[in-house]
C-alpha cells in the first residue's frame, strides 16, 4: 500500500512523462470511465442506497446520468477544445501568430462530498482528465459504501500511474493536503474549505470551492399554485434535502403560504405516500450524527411544524417537514439546513423580499416563482447567487453548458462540461512573430524619440483597422 | 481608517450605482481624461521613482492602460450583456444564458516596477465589471503613489474607488479586512501572505507572481537579431521587468556571438556610457541596489559590471557560463544583470526550464518552426513569445498570468472583466407545460424515468441566433429547392398528360 507520498509522487512522474496530454489517451481514460459506470451501475446504487437509502430513480439521474451526459459532451467536443484559439490583435502584430494553448496543469486533487458522492468526485474528474491532468480522487468517507466501492473500481479501469483514490477521515485528508497540487476542487462545508485554502497557500496552489448557504426561494405575487408547489417540493426533498442547491427556505406573502401548504400536501401525499417512510422514493440522513444536528433544529424552532415532523432515529429517517411562523433570528434560519425541513417566511412585498436574501451572504443557487416575468427579472437583478432559477428548482445545474459554482461564501470558481476542462487547464498566451519588419521593431528601441513613440501609439492601438487586412 | 475606507466602498457598491452600463462608461471616460491630461505629472513622478526615461512611461505603460480604457468603452455593451448557452430538451422553450455580474469591493494591490500599469489595469476591467475597488499602490513608488492618490477621487468616484496609500502595517491591515476579490501584482512570497488572508474570508484571489523567465536562443537563428529584441527586453526599466528574460539558454558555440551582439546592441541603444543615457533607468531602491550586487559576487562580468550606489545605478551587465547552481540562478534577478547558461541542445533547454518552477514567461528564438512549437508543447509558463520578448503582454485579447509559481488567474481585456465578474448562471422557466415536468416526479416507474433521462441528455441544442438564422435559412432554401422540384415534375408530368390527354382526347374524337 503507497503512502500519499508515494501516491502523489508516481502521478507526478507519470505527468512529466508527458503521457497524458495526447488526445487519444484523454478521450480513451474518459471512455473507460463511461464504462465503469455503466458497468458497475447495479453495484453503484446499491452503495448509495446503502449510504443514504437514495431512491433508485434519484441515483440514477443525480449520479450516473449527469455524469454520463457529461461525459458524452466531452468526448464529442474534445478535439475542438484542444485546439489553440486565435484571437484579434493591433496592428503592430497583425502578422504575428497569437493564439492562447490550453494545457494541463498536473496533478489535480478532486475532494467529494457524501450527498452526491459520485457526482461530485467524477463530474470535477471529467473535466480534469478531459484537460489532461493526473488526478487524485477524496471520496467522502461519511459515504463509505461508496467510498469503498469508487477505491475498488477506479484502478481496475482508469490508468493506476495516472490516476489515484486515497479514502480516509479528517487526519488523512489534513496530511493529504501537506502535499502539493496543481489545483485542488473542494466539495462541502466553509469551515473545511478554508483550511484548504490556507493548506493551499503554502503551495500558492489554486482552488475551485464547490460550498452551501442557505438558499432562498422566493414566491412572489400570482403563482399556478399546484404547479410551484409540486417543482418546490420535488426540489426540496430530493435526496431528503440533502442538496447543496435544494431551497433551504422560502419566503412569500402570508395569503400565498395559506394557498401553497394545502397544494404542498397534496403533492406530498403524490409524491411519497400517506406514509414516506415506507416509500422507496424517499431518501434518509446519512447519519445518526446528522440526524440528530436536524432533529435538534426541530426541537430548537419557535416555529410551528405544519407537515410531518415524524422520526424515526434507528432508520435515520425525518419526514418531509414545513415549518411555519419561524422568525428571521430562529435557529432553523442561524445555518444551511441541509434536511428535509421546510421554514416558510413571510415577507409582504418584493422589496421585503429582495432586502431580506440581499441581507444573508450570497447562496449557491436562488429560486423566484411567478406568473410576473417582471418581478422575476427585478430578483435576479437586485440580487447575486452562484446560479438563478426561476419557476422551478436544481435544474439549473443539470445543463453541461452552465458553469456551476457559487460567489461569495458559496464559493469560487466554476466546473460542468466545458467550464471543467477550462478550470483544469492553463491558458497559456502564445505569440509566434517572425524576423522580419526589425524595422518596425527598431521604433521601441532607444535611444527614444517623440516620433517614433507617436508611431507606436498608433499601431498599438485596439481601434487602428487597415483596409487590407 | 482602512476599514472605513471599506465600509464606505461597500455601501456605495450596495447603492446599486455601478450597475448601469452609463455610470461604468463614463467612469471609464473620466479615467481616460486623467491619464491624457496629466501624462506629464505620471512621466514626472516616475522619473523621481525610478528614473524612467520620458518615453518609457507612455510606451510602457500609458500606452497599455489608454488601449485597456478604449476596449472595454467600445465593447463594455456587449461584455456585459447576457450570453446565450445551448440546451437539453427538457429546457427547449426556457431562457438559458449566463449573465456576467460585479463581485462587489475588489482591493487591488499594486506593484513598484510599472505602478500606474499595474493598478490602472485591474482598476478597467474592475470599474467595467461593475464592481468598487480599493486601490493600494506600492509604497516603494513613493511619488507616483501620492500622486495616485491626489488625482483619482478629482476624476473617479471617491467612495467606490479609493486610493490607500501607505507600507506594510497598512496593507495587513487591508488584509484583514473582508473583500469580494483581491488582485495582487507582486512576488511569490507576498502572494502566499495574500493568498493565506484571502483563505480566511474565502475571497477569490488573482495573484501576478514572478519567477525566472528563461530566454532560449537557438544555435540556427539570426543571432543579431534575436540579441537585439532581447537587449531591449532585458534591459528596458532596468530589468525590473516581471515578464523581462531573466537568463539565456544557448550552445556554447554561439555564446561568444551572443555576448558581442549584445554588446553591440548595448552601445547603439544607451551610447559608450549607459549612465549618461536619459533613456536607462535605476535601480528602485538602495535594498534592491545591494540585493543585485550581491548576486553578482564571485562572477567575472563579460559586459558592463560597472556601478554607482548613490544613484543606484548598474550598467547593463552580462555573465557567461554561468553555473546553474549559482546564486543568480536561484532567485529571480529583477535587474540589469543577463546570466547566459549553456545547454547542449534543444532537450537539453526543455529539461532544464522543466526541472524548475513555472516561469512567468518563456521565449523562444529559433528559426525552426515545428522546433518552436515542440519546445511550446514540452514546457509550460504563463505566456511565451517567440523570436521576440515580452510582446504577447501587449496584445489585449490574450490572457496574461502565470501558472504554478507564477501566478493563478489572469487578465487583460475582457479577460479582466471576465475575472473580476461572477459568471452567473441563469434559468428563467414558466410554470406551463408541467405534463412535461411530470415524468420526474415520484412515484417513480421505468417508462417515467426512460422520458426523464431522454429529455435531460446531450447532445446539446444550440439555440444561438447565429445557428438558428442558419437553420431557418437552410430550411428555407430547402424547402424552396423541393417546392420547385415538385413544380417542375409537376409540369413536366402535367405538360405529359396534357399531351397524352388531348391527344386521348382527339383520338376519342
Amino acid at each position: 500500500m503507497d503512502t500519499q507520498r508515494q501516491v502523489v509522487d508516481r502521478l507526478r512522474s507519470s505527468f512529466r512523462s508527458g503521457v497524458t496530454v495526447p488526445e487519444q489517451f484523454r478521450k480513451a481514460q474518459l471512455t473507460k470511465l463511461m464504462s465503469m459506470l455503466k458497468e458497475n451501475e447495479e453495484r453503484f446504487l446499491e452503495a448509495l442506497h446503502k449510504d443514504l437509502a437514495k431512491p433508485r430513480f434519484e441515483a440514477v439521474l443525480s449520479e450516473v446520468d449527469i455524469v454520463i451526459n457529461d461525459l458524452h459532451v466531452t468526448i464529442a467536443n474534445l478535439s475542438s477544445w484542444m485546439q489553440p484559439e486565435y484571437v484579434s490583435k493591433s496592428l503592430a502584430t497583425k502578422l504575428d501568430d497569437c493564439s492562447v494553448r490550453r494545457q494541463p496543469l498536473g496533478v489535480v486533487l478532486i475532494i467529494g462530498a457524501w450527498n452526491y458522492p459520485l457526482q461530485l468526485l467524477f463530474l470535477p474528474m471529467v473535466g480534469a482528465i478531459a484537460a489532461g491532468n493526473c488526478v487524485i480522487l477524496k471520496p467522502s468517507e461519511v459515504s463509505a459504501a461508496t467510498d469503498r466501492l469508487v477505491a475498488e473500481l477506479v484502478p481496475k479501469y482508469l490508468s493506476q500511474d495516472c490516476f489515484a483514490v486515497v479514502s480516509g477521515g479528517a487526519e488523512e485528508t489534513k496530511a493529504l493536503l501537506q502535499n502539493r497540487f496543481d489545483h485542488i476542487l473542494y466539495t462541502g462545508s466553509q469551515n473545511v474549505a478554508r483550511s484548504i485554502l490556507q493548506a493551499a497557500a503554502v503551495h500558492l496552489t489554486p482552488v475551485t470551492l464547490e460550498l452551501g448557504g442557505k438558499c432562498p426561494c422566493f414566491i412572489h405575487g400570482q403563482v399556478n399554485i399546484q404547479y410551484a408547489a409540486r417543482r418546490l417540493v420535488w426540489a426540496k426533498f430530493f435526496n431528503a434535502g440533502q442538496s447543496c442547491v435544494a431551497p433551504d427556505y422560502v419566503l412569500c406573502s402570508m395569503a400565498t403560504r395559506d394557498a401553497i401548504l394545502p397544494a404542498m400536501r397534496q403533492a406530498l401525499e403524490e409524491f411519497y405516500g400517506k406514509e414516506p417512510q415506507k416509500c422507496p422514493d424517499f431518501s434518509r440522513i446519512v447519519t445518526p450524527r446528522h440526524w440528530s444536528r436536524l432533529m435538534d433544529l426541530l426541537g430548537k424552532t419557535s416555529g410551528k411544524v405544519v407537515v410531518g415532523g415524524e422520526s424515526d432515529q434507528e432508520d435515520k429517517y425525518i419526514a418531509p417537514t414545513v415549518v411555519v411562523d419561524v422568525p428571521e433570528d430562529d435557529v432553523l434560519m442561524a445555518e444551511e439546513i441541509f434536511g428535509p425541513i421546510l421554514p416558510i417566511l413571510t415577507v409582504e412585498s418584493l422589496e421585503k423580499g429582495i432586502d431580506f436574501i440581499n441581507s444573508k451572504e450570497k447562496p449557491l443557487a436562488l429560486y423566484t416563482f411567478s406568473n410576473d416575468s417582471s418581478a422575476v427579472k427585478e430578483v435576479m437583478e437586485r440580487t447575486s447567487s452562484g446560479g438563478f432559477c426561476s419557476n422551478d428548482g436544481i435544474v439549473h445545474m443539470t445543463l453541461p453548458s452552465m458553469p456551476f459554482g457559487g460567489v461569495g461564501a458559496s464559493g469560487f470558481g466554476n466546473y460542468h462540461g466545458r467550464w471543467g476542462f477550462e478550470t483544469f487547464s492553463h491558458h497559456r498566451a502564445c505569440m509566434l512573430r517572425g524576423w522580419a519588419l526589425e524595422r518596425l521593431n527598431s521604433l521601441r528601441y532607444p535611444p527614444y524619440t517623440e516620433t517614433n513613440l507617436g508611431w507606436l501609439r498608433w499601431t498599438a492601438s485596439p481601434n487602428t483597422t487597415c483596409s487590407l487586412m | 481608517m482602512e476599514r472605513q475606507v471599506v465600509h464606505r466602498a461597500k455601501e456605495a457598491f450596495l447603492s446599486g450605482r455601478t450597475r448601469p452600463v452609463e455610470f461604468r462608461l463614463q467612469q471609464l471616460h473620466a479615467l481616460q481624461r486623467m491619464i491624457t491630461e496629466k501624462e506629464t505629472e505620471i512621466c514626472t513622478a516616475l522619473k523621481q521613482d525610478i528614473n524612467r526615461s520620458q518615453y518609457d512611461t507612455p510606451l510602457l505603460e500609458l500606452i497599455g492602460i489608454e488601449n485597456e480604457i478604449k476596449l472595454a468603452i467600445d465593447k463594455l455593451a456587449e461584455w456585459a450583456a447576457p450570453r446565450s448557452v445551448e440546451r437539453s430538451l427538457f429546457t427547449l422553450r426556457d431562457e438559458v444564458y449566463i449573465q456576467p455580474e460585479p463581485l462587489g469591493v475588489v482591493l487591488i494591490i499594486g506593484a513598484w516596477n510599472y505602478p500606474w500599469a499595474v493598478t490602472l489595469q485591474p482598476l478597467v476591467g474592475a470599474i467595467a465589471a461593475g464592481n468598487a475597488a480599493v486601490v493600494k499602490p506600492s509604497e516603494l513608488s513613493e511619488y507616483s503613489s501620492l500622486l495616485l492618490r491626489a488625482l483619482l477621487p478629482r476624476y473617479l468616484d471617491k467612495d467606490l474607488y479609493p486610493v490607500v496609500t501607505g507600507g506594510v502595517s497598512e496593507t495587513q491591515e487591508l488584509l484583514r479586512l473582508r473583500f469580494d476579490h483581491i488582485f495582487y501584482t507582486g512576488s511569490s512570497t507576498t502572494g502566499k501572505v495574500v493568498m493565506e488572508a484571502a483563505a480566511r474570508h474565502l475571497t477569490p484571489v488573482t495573484l501576478e507572481l514572478g519567477g525566472k523567465s528563461p530566454c532560449y536562443i537557438d544555435k540556427d537563428c539570426d543571432v543579431r537579431i534575436a540579441c537585439r529584441r532581447v537587449t531591449w527586453g532585458k534591459f528596458v526599466n532596468c530589468g525590473q521587468t516581471c515578464i523581462a528574460p531573466d537568463y539565456i539558454l544557448c550552445e556554447p558555440c554561439i555564446q561568444g556571438r551572443v555576448v558581442e551582439c549584445i554588446r553591440q546592441t548595448l552601445l547603439e541603444f544607451y551610447g559608450a556610457d549607459p549612465k549618461c543615457s536619459p533613456d536607462y533607468g535605476r535601480i528602485i531602491n538602495q535594498r534592491h541596489f545591494n540585493r543585485i550586487m550581491g548576486l553578482m559576487e564571485g562572477y567575472t562580468p563579460v559586459v558592463g559590471g560597472q556601478s554607482d550606489s548613490s544613484q543606484r545605478y548598474i550598467a547593463p551587465t552580462v555573465l557567461k557560463d554561468v553555473p546553474p547552481q549559482s546564486r543568480l540562478m536561484q532567485e529571480e534577478i529583477f535587474g540589469p544583470l543577463l546570466p547566459i547558461v549553456t545547454v547542449s541542445d534543444m532537450d537539453d533547454a526543455i529539461n532544464f526550464i522543466n526541472e524548475r518552477e513555472k516561469p512567468l514567461a518563456l521565449y523562444i528564438f529559433c528559426t525552426d518552426k515545428k522546433a518552436s512549437k515542440r519546445m511550446i508543447e514540452e514546457t509550460t509558463s504563463g505566456g511565451v513569445t517567440v523570436n521576440d520578448v515580452m510582446m504577447h503582454y501587449t496584445v489585449s485579447s490574450l490572457p496574461f498570468g502565470g501558472v504554478g509559481q507564477s501566478g493563478m488567474g489572469r487578465y487583460h481585456g475582457k479577460h479582466t472583466f471576465d475575472q473580476l465578474s461572477h459568471q452567473r448562471a441563469c434559468l428563467v422557466r414558466k410554470l406551463g407545460m408541467e405534463s412535461v415536468n411530470l415524468a420526474r416526479y415520484p412515484p417513480q416507474d421505468r417508462r417515467r424515468a426512460r422520458r426523464v433521462r431522454m429529455a435531460l441528455k446531450s447532445p446539446l441544442i444550440d439555440m444561438s441566433k447565429r445557428t438558428l438564422i442558419w437553420a431557418i435559412a437552410a430550411t428555407v432554401i430547402g424547402f424552396g429547392l423541393f417546392v420547385t422540384l415538385l413544380v417542375i415534375l409537376l409540369i413536366a408530368a402535367g405538360l405529359n398528360c396534357t399531351c397524352w390527354y388531348w391527344r386521348g382526347f382527339y383520338n376519342y374524337f
